[in-house]
């Protein structure tokens, strides 16, 4: 029997391995020192603490634990990687490159500075959720000082050709910065193979705590420096002042040195469970689509529309399950995803879609439930759907003229 | 967001789901909203030629549960009123029947619309003009 209910959410948020759990509550009680406190014996304890994740964390990305500055999480980390890089070197240009499918952290921090007078271009994608290498080699002029691409997608999984970008962001003597929130853990993140020189990441996506993230920074080849976006006593290389997380960071490093020895097992974890439910699914009911490259995606995503059927609908008919939807109803904005707008997912079908995302703790009983119910949910809300009849009786829904239009 | 008990009731049991059929005369088919809005609601209405009432109702929503709930609650009201007493449904009282917040709001205008374009439907077949043209009633 599956326990009820079933969290399958896991690009939202993720638990907290119970590994990670126990490591850090040491860190609120006992050993509660400020990791700033030069001399005692609880700052030197904590101070230590951080020191070991600060290497936990670089280890997973290949990086020198003296490039990793803690923020609060990644939102906070896309900020400072954006205006930190706009205003230290605003002398060598003012040009940024990203892409309309970031986060909102990253879109909205680029709007952010176009208003200061930087010019940002948006790189479209195709309907495959990928850039086209081309057009950024286009994008870059004299004045662009940074290439801001995702390594994968929050809603649709879709994993950028980081290594390529990161190519051809050094060759043109470009800063690259890669949200890698949705990777990291996931895939290998390998900053030197992939030439990145600034990076976002997060605790909660991977079993750590919510409330503490970190920004990679280049140190060597090239140095990379970041105008802070806090000010205050110049803790983190004086990129980030704030006393540290430190119970956090705790987490956050003991989640990172899980992530990086179990990453083959859990990937396959993932990806089969992943698999799974996605032929189940195809198997059971027609005209349902996957919004995506399925090739290139993190091994626990599935981002699907299940034509004729109104997400947020889906969502009530399978209220045990936690996963997420693309439909309007479901956004405070009331529109549908801009991620699979941008992809040329029409929106009829953004309204039906249903993002899974698989985590490590989701079992082959669970996926069988969730599929089961899918299924049964779908069939009985298409009875109830005037499109899914009128389809059936041949009817091309493209030509029909609707009264809201 | 919770729902009412009552979205939550008219969801797991929705009241009148189904088709009439349109060709006939004394049924008044409605259609209204758009699948890229994410809405669309198909109301019938089956309408006794002599006493002019509605006796039977059927609807078919795709759309969130509120949709659904509102249209399955128009379904219900209809049903033994004339045609001219089904016009006087106002969303306002779906809302206050459902609970729906100010964000469904828009739900409870569809099942409105969508009353009056299956009594419109009905009455153009009748000989009567129309006020509000439909996407559908072919």
């Amino acid at each position: 029997m599956v326990q009820l209910p079933i969290y399958m959410d896991n690009h939202a948020t993720t638990r907290v391995d119970p590994r990670v759990l126990e490591e850090m509550l040491p860190y609120f009680q006992g050993q509660f020192g400020n990791a700033a406190s030069r001399n005692h014996q609880f700052g030197w304890d904590a101070e230590e603490a951080v020191g070991r994740a600060r290497k936990q964390i670089a280890s997973l990305i290949n990086a020198n634990p003296k490039e990793i500055i803690f923020t609060s999480g990644a939102t906070e980390s896309d900020n400072l990687a954006l205006k930190g890089v706009a205003e230290m070197y605003a002398e060598k240009g003012n040009h940024i490159i990203t892409c309309v499918t970031e986060h909102k952290a990253i879109l909205d921090s680029a709007k952010h500075l176009e208003k200061s007078g930087s010019k940002i271009t948006f790189l479209r994608v195709g309907e495959n959720g990928l850039i086209d290498l081309d057009d950024l080699q286009n994008a870059i002029t004299d004045k662009t000082i940074l290439i801001s691409i995702m390594a994968a997608n929050n809603e649709t999984g879709v994993l950028q050709d980081i290594a390529a970008i990161g190519r051809i962001a050094r060759e043109n003597g470009v800063l690259f910065h890669t949200d890698a929130v949705q990777a990291v853990g996931k895939i290998p993140v390998d900053v030197e193979e992939m030439n990145i020189d600034i990076a976002s990441i997060s605790a909660h996506k991977m079993y750590g705590p919510k409330g503490v993230g970190a920004t990679y920074v280049r140190r060597r080849k090239p140095r990379v420096l970041l105008s802070p976006i806090i000010d205050g006593g110049g803790h983190e290389r004086g990129m980030r002042s704030g006393t540290l997380n430190v119970p956090g960071i705790v987490g956050f490093g003991k989640a990172a040195e899980l992530a990086e020895t179990e990453l083959a097992e859990e990937s396959a974890h993932t990806f089969n469970l992943r698999e799974r439910l996605r032929t189940t699914l195809e198997a059971n009911l027609d005209e349902v689509f996957v919004n995506g490259d399925l090739e290139r995606r993190v091994p626990g995503n599935l981002n699907m529309s299940f034509a004729y059927v109104e997400g947020e609908s889906l969502l009530m008919g399978i209220d045990d399950i936690a996963v997420s939807s693309g439909s309007a109803c479901t956004s405070a904005s009331l529109e549908p995803s801009y991620v699979l707008k941008a992809m040329g997912v029409g929106d009829e079908l953004a309204h039906t879609s249903i993002r899974f995302g698989v985590g490590r703790f989701n079992t082959t009983e669970e996926i069988d439930y969730v599929a089961k119910r899918v299924t049964e949910t779908v069939q009985r809300l298409r009875d109830l759907s005037p499109l899914y009849e009128m389809a059936k009786e041949g009817i091309d829904l493209k030509t029909v003229k609707w009264a809201a239009d | 967001m919770a729902y009412s008990d009552k979205v939550v009731d008219h969801y797991n049991n929705p009241r009148n789901v189904g088709s009439l059929n349109k060709q006939e005369k004394e049924v008044g088919t409605g259609m209204v909203g758009a699948p890229e809005c994410g809405d669309v609601m198909k109301l019938q209405i089956k309408v006794d030629e002599d006493s002019g009432v509605i006796e039977d109702a059927k609807f078919k929503t795709f759309g969130c549960g509120s949709a659904i709930a509102s249209s399955s609650l128009a379904t219900e009201w209809v049903k033994g009123k004339t045609v001219d007493e089904a016009l006087t449904i106002k969303n306002t009282d779906i809302v206050r029947e459902l609970s729906l917040p100010p964000v469904k709001i828009h739900c409870s205008v569809l099942a409105e619309d969508a009353i009056k374009a299956a009594v419109d439907d009905w009455k153009e077949k009748h000989g009567e003009n129309g006020n509000n043209k439909t996407a559908s009633g072919r």
